[in-house]
């Protein structure tokens, strides 16, 4: 009997000994995953910065571009990629937000506003690709704003529409009942209370998708190459055609022509999405902090 | 007072629809210009036929259809049981600190713009894969060819790319996994990996589905990462290492010098691309519906 427990204890023992061992297994090799991943990603910001930053200097920012980019700097590629981004944003901030507004404050669950919900969604997951045709088609031809910022900024403007509203939204969310009630009963309209409240206590929700957005829409290529144009001056109108910084590192890199002005251009382009991330980051801690507080 | 009032919501009314009625002109654009040439020249012998070649008037596009998949698959086999892992990892395992150093790093990587990883894909992963696999190969198949610019070359950037979407995704969905289930299965006995695998995971099948669609959804839909590293010959491949076209190349590539109909064809191969796009995007929603319901 005595001697029949033993060996059961020892069996279990030696059963959670090998489990232990799987167990163990099992765990590294999910860190190892994980760790591998990490690396993975990170290394390719790595190479790029390690391969550009050694070119940026001060030329490189005030020197127009010299044979197809060859040589010289993005002096104007600059001004082309800022000039879009303010276009599309400025298109996309005061229609999103609307949007947002109604969708949080007046909308009613019938459905139109499940169907306007819907398509909002559908639109964010409409490729760049897509985008870039129909803007070729709607507003480069059809409207006839040809190549230039106009059609690049509309089409990219549709692009970010969906992240301002839902950061937007999200946002506006946050502010609580209690707010617009206190307003309410002071005898504000629903206009006022909105404007006066609403708003100015969900700005940094506001502002962070505002970010976002500019995130996209430095980054975009393909829809922006369709409807901008590839055109290295300086733009002097919203009607001429220009490039983007994403536009100019394709086409360095798929025409070879200059592996110096490509890695420079990307880390630049790298350097401004870390600046973005880190900046919406702290607007969105900041909101988090306001809105805890109240 | 009341009247103006009633004018900023129809206003602001107006300003929800836009997202929407810019998925109807997309959607109507798009087929507007592309479905004349399906008809004139064949749904089937469009979608199937092999040739791709403008300049005589064929326009099969059955090449691109194969690269698009050959590429996604690909990525999906890198990117879903990496992405998984992480998903795990960020979820059940990581101590607090790490989460706080990797989940930034990999939101970080999701706004990286896609040239980038092209441009990585360019300079590291085409060389590694001539240089490195292809000898591995050619102890095998001494007849083995690669420029580097391949299937594979695509697959293994465009994992990297999916995994953003896959992880956070998935991490949303085991962390809403009610911890009564895995308290259950841990007084029970079960071990921390068994709980995970058999619980867990189970329980979070319908989000991690979700992120796997959503990502192949960005996989088909990326353009300018896959451009630049899948040497773009619409051929129909005959094994992981030969060059492709896929869909999206094709159409940022030849939209800049098409003629008429050759425009036309690059429209009608967006049809398709949009439709799978559109397919999959509703079957992500769906199911995360559906998540949400239970």
């Amino acid at each position: 009997m005595v001697e029949n427990t033993k060996i059961y204890t020892s069996n279990i023992l030696f059963k959670k000994q090998k489990v232990n061992m799987k167990e163990k297994i099992a765990f590294i090799l999910i860190y190892a995953v994980a760790f591998l991943t990490i690396v993975a990603l990170l290394s390719i910001i790595g190479y790029v910065l390690i391969n550009g930053v050694k070119y940026l200097n001060v030329e490189f920012f005030i020197q127009e571009p010299k044979s197809m980019g060859r040589e010289g700097g993005i002096f104007s590629i600059i001004i082309g990629s800022i000039y879009l981004t303010f276009v599309s944003i400025g298109i996309a901030t005061p229609i999103g937000v609307c949007a947002a507004i109604y969708l949080t404050e007046y909308a009613k669950e019938n459905k139109l506003v499940k169907l306007i919900r819907f398509g909002t969604e559908i639109l964010a997951g409409i490729p760049s690709i897509i985008f870039g045709l129909f803007g070729f088609v709607f507003f480069v031809i059809l409207l006839g704003f040809r190549w230039s910022i106009l059609s690049g900024g509309l089409t990219l403007a549709m692009m970010i529409l969906p992240t301002i509203i839902r950061s937007t939204e999200e946002a506006i969310k946050m502010v609580p009942t209690s707010f617009r009630e206190g307003s309410l009963a002071l005898g504000a309209t629903k206009w006022q209370t909105i404007i006066k409240i609403v708003i100015p206590s969900s700005i940094s929700g506001i502002v962070t998708g505002i970010i976002l957005g500019i995130g996209r829409a430095i980054g975009e290529t393909a829809a922006v190459i369709l409807t901008a144009g590839s055109s290295l001056g300086v733009p002097s109108s919203i009607l001429d055609p220009t490039r983007t910084m994403s536009v100019h590192v394709y086409l360095l890199a798929s025409e070879g022509l200059s592996k110096e002005k490509t890695f420079a251009t990307a880390s630049v382009l790298i350097i401004l999405v870390l600046c973005i991330n880190f900046l919406s980051n702290v607007v969105g801690n900041q909101f988090m902090k306001n809105t805890k507080v109240s | 007072m009341k009247k103006y009032e009633k004018w900023i919501e129809i206003f602001l009314f107006i300003c929800a629809t836009v997202a929407t009625l810019s998925v109807f002109l997309i959607t109507f654009f798009i087929f507007k210009e592309g479905v004349p040439i399906l008809k004139s020249y064949g749904v089937f012998s469009f979608i199937f036929g092999t040739n791709w070649s403008p300049t005589n008037g064929e326009y099969g596009a059955f090449p691109m259809i194969i690269g698009s998949i050959g590429v996604t698959l690909g990525a999906l086999m890198i990117g879903i049981p990496a992405g998984i892992t992480c998903a795990v990892f960020l979820a059940e395992i990581a101590p607090k600190s790490m989460v706080k150093i990797f989940r930034p790093a990999i939101e970080l990587l999701a706004g990286i713009p896609s040239v980038v990883y092209g441009l990585f894909g360019l300079s590291i992963v085409v060389p590694f894969i001539r240089i490195y696999i292809l000898p591995i190969i050619q102890k095998f198949h001494p007849n083995a060819y690669t420029s580097g610019y391949s299937i594979l070359a695509g697959a293994m950037i465009l994992a990297i790319m999916i995994l953003p979407t896959i992880v956070s995704i998935s991490e949303n969905a085991i962390r809403s996994v009610p911890s009564e289930y895995k308290e259950g299965s841990l007084a029970l006995g079960a071990t921390h990996v068994k709980t995970i695998t058999r619980v867990v995971l189970p329980a979070a099948k319908s989000g991690i589905i979700a992120s796997v669609v959503l990502g192949m959804g960005r996989a088909v839909g990326e353009t300018m990462a896959v451009i630049l590293i899948t040497g773009n010959m619409p051929k129909v491949p005959g094994g992981i290492l030969d060059s492709v076209s896929t869909l999206t190349g094709t159409i940022a590539m030849e939209m800049g010098y098409a003629t008429p109909t050759h425009q036309k064809a690059l429209f009608a191969t967006g049809i398709i691309l949009f439709v799978f796009i559109m397919f999959l995007n509703m079957t992500a929603t769906f199911t995360m519906k559906r998540m949400g319901e239970k």
